[in-house]
């Protein structure tokens, strides 16, 4: 799949896969990468050193800072995915230089999938 | 600065704006002349902003332009008598240290142009605060859109920003007529105009008639500020009083109508409560003029509740000059600076029922802060605290 490069980075990791958009301001713990939204469908689980790939941001824009503080952190995702890079993540993955893709058709990826990236060029693989 | 030879914050800043620039179409990047950046107090960024505005400081982050800040979240230098707590003060100094170092001036206000920072007629900047990107559009006729907190760092630090917007002439054109046939007595009526437009015109460009040619800067700040909160409007036009207006074609274009009936209706939805536990002025920051108003109001009396005044620090210096704040506290107020009612823990203080003047502080003291709003001119309020 090709996409549109929002920030550059070559990767290779497991996915993990929400249809839902994230709030990552009181949304992701940025001490431990665990989803803290209730109700939210990744509730409880873990973003750290997966590829992580949603429709797009939603929420508070100190979002930014909370991508930002994960990746300091060391328990920030590999890398992100977007249906549609809005300027909340964006923002957040360019401040962190977390390589990041949007425009891909995320329906087709499923959440244990390997995935091979590279940004620079906006390409997406399902190995 | 995209080759990083500036060093890897600046291009790090420098590939957000031009990200920034491809999501909106700019097709370039244009120097600012000033900037204020927003994200300031803890109460909204917290220990995720502060950990990256410390980070960022650390690398060795400097900017370029004239940059000021919004409101913080206490008053830096008298916050513990005015009685924010200590769990918010210390995190609150160090954003603003992580500022300082920045070469940032840490004038933490929502008019940085009462403060001294001032743009010209056309001149791009990159601002962030609502009220304050509606007056420079608006009132001034300077160019900004309304940044983010990064962004407007980012603007900061490599000195320009992308060109698009209301950077652009084609933007700035007025898409909806306001006609005002009402009065406009208090700076309380502008602010329930404000709200009252904002709320119909989203983030449309209004153009005014009818308001009146008496009108000054602290109503048009006021009308704007509410404007911004209850609708998204970064730039509007007034017949008469504002610097675009006279370069526009309004041919053509819908018209809503406000009078009477739309003000009073206002009022009475803005108003969620009667006595209110404590009255906060200054929303936006209130001017020199604002403070001698009310200095000259409260001359003598002395209140059963609190009122407090919010303004920038320069503004708290003259003030205090012209021996204002010592009357202010004599009636039981306080002149508190570099902070707002908005951005400030209140609801930890022990205030439920909040008496305010602006259309800003009614819309979002509800959400923010869980109070219950009293919304009249400032008269009127005084009485209720007194009763």
């Amino acid at each position: 799949m090709k996409g549109r490069m929002i920030n550059p980075g070559k990767v290779e990791a497991e996915a993990i896969v929400s249809s839902e958009p994230i709030g990552f301001y009181g949304g992701i713990d940025a001490k431990t990468g665990i989803v803290i939204e209730k109700g939210h469908q990744l509730e409880g689980q873990s973003v750290t050193g997966k590829i992580l790939v949603f429709p797009q941001g939603k929420g508070s824009t100190v979002g930014s800072y909370v991508i930002y503080g994960l990746h300091m952190n060391g328990v920030g995702p590999a890398a992100i995915i977007n249906k549609e890079t809005e300027t909340i993540v964006a923002t957040g993955v360019i401040l962190a230089d977390i390589p990041c893709i949007d425009g891909i058709d995320i329906d087709q990826i499923k959440t244990g999938n390997k995935l091979k990236i590279d940004a620079d060029e906006g390409l997406v693989e399902i190995i | 600065m995209l080759a990083g030879e500036q060093g890897e914050v600046v291009e790090r800043l420098f590939r957000l704006l031009v990200r920034l620039g491809d999501i909106y179409g700019a097709e370039e990047m244009i120097p600012v002349g000033s900037v204020q950046v927003a994200g300031v107090s803890y109460k909204s960024i917290g220990d995720p902003g502060l950990e990256f505005l410390e980070d960022f400081a650390a690398k060795g982050a400097k900017v370029k332009t004239l940059t000021y800040l919004n409101p913080a979240g206490m008053d830096m230098e008298n916050w513990k008598e005015v009685g924010f707590p200590e769990d918010f003060a210390k995190p609150q100094i160090r954003i603003m240290e992580a500022f300082r170092k920045m070469g940032i001036v840490v004038t933490a206000t929502c008019t940085p142009y009462l403060a001294g920072n001032l743009p010209r007629y056309r001149e791009h900047i990159a601002w962030s605060e609502s009220s304050a990107v509606s007056f420079s559009n608006s009132v001034i006729g300077a160019r900004t859109n309304r940044e983010g907190g990064p962004s407007a760092l980012a603007a900061a630090i490599c000195g320009v920003t992308p060109n698009y917007g209301l950077h652009l002439d084609e933007n700035r054109k007025p898409n909806i007529i306001v006609k005002v046939d009402k009065e406009l007595e208090f700076s309380s009526d502008y602010g329930a105009l404000g709200y009252h437009v904002g709320k119909q015109v989203k983030n449309k460009i209004p153009y005014f008639t009818g308001i009146p040619s008496s009108a000054n800067t602290d109503q048009l700040k006021a009308l704007g500020a509410a404007m911004a909160a209850s609708g998204a409007v970064a730039l509007y036009h007034a017949e008469g009083l504002t610097p675009e207006a006279q370069l526009m074609d309004v041919s053509g274009l819908e018209t809503i109508n406000v009078g009477k009936e739309e003000m009073a209706t206002t009022y009475e939805t803005l108003n969620t409560g009667s006595i209110p536990d404590i009255a906060i002025l200054g929303c936006p920051h209130a001017s020199l003029r604002e403070i001698g108003s009310l200095a000259g109001k409260l001359e003598g009396l002395k209140l059963k509740r609190p009122i407090w005044i919010c303004t920038s620090r320069v503004m708290k210096e003259a003030a205090d000059r012209m021996g204002f704040i010592t009357i202010i506290e004599n009636a039981g107020g306080r002149v508190v600076a570099d902070t707002c009612m908005v951005v400030s823990p209140i609801e930890e203080m022990g205030f439920n029922i909040t008496g305010v003047n602006s259309g800003k502080a009614a819309n979002y003291l509800p959400g923010f802060c869980q109070q219950q709003v009293v919304f009249h001119d400032v008269d009127e309020l005084i009485r209720r605290l007194s009763a």
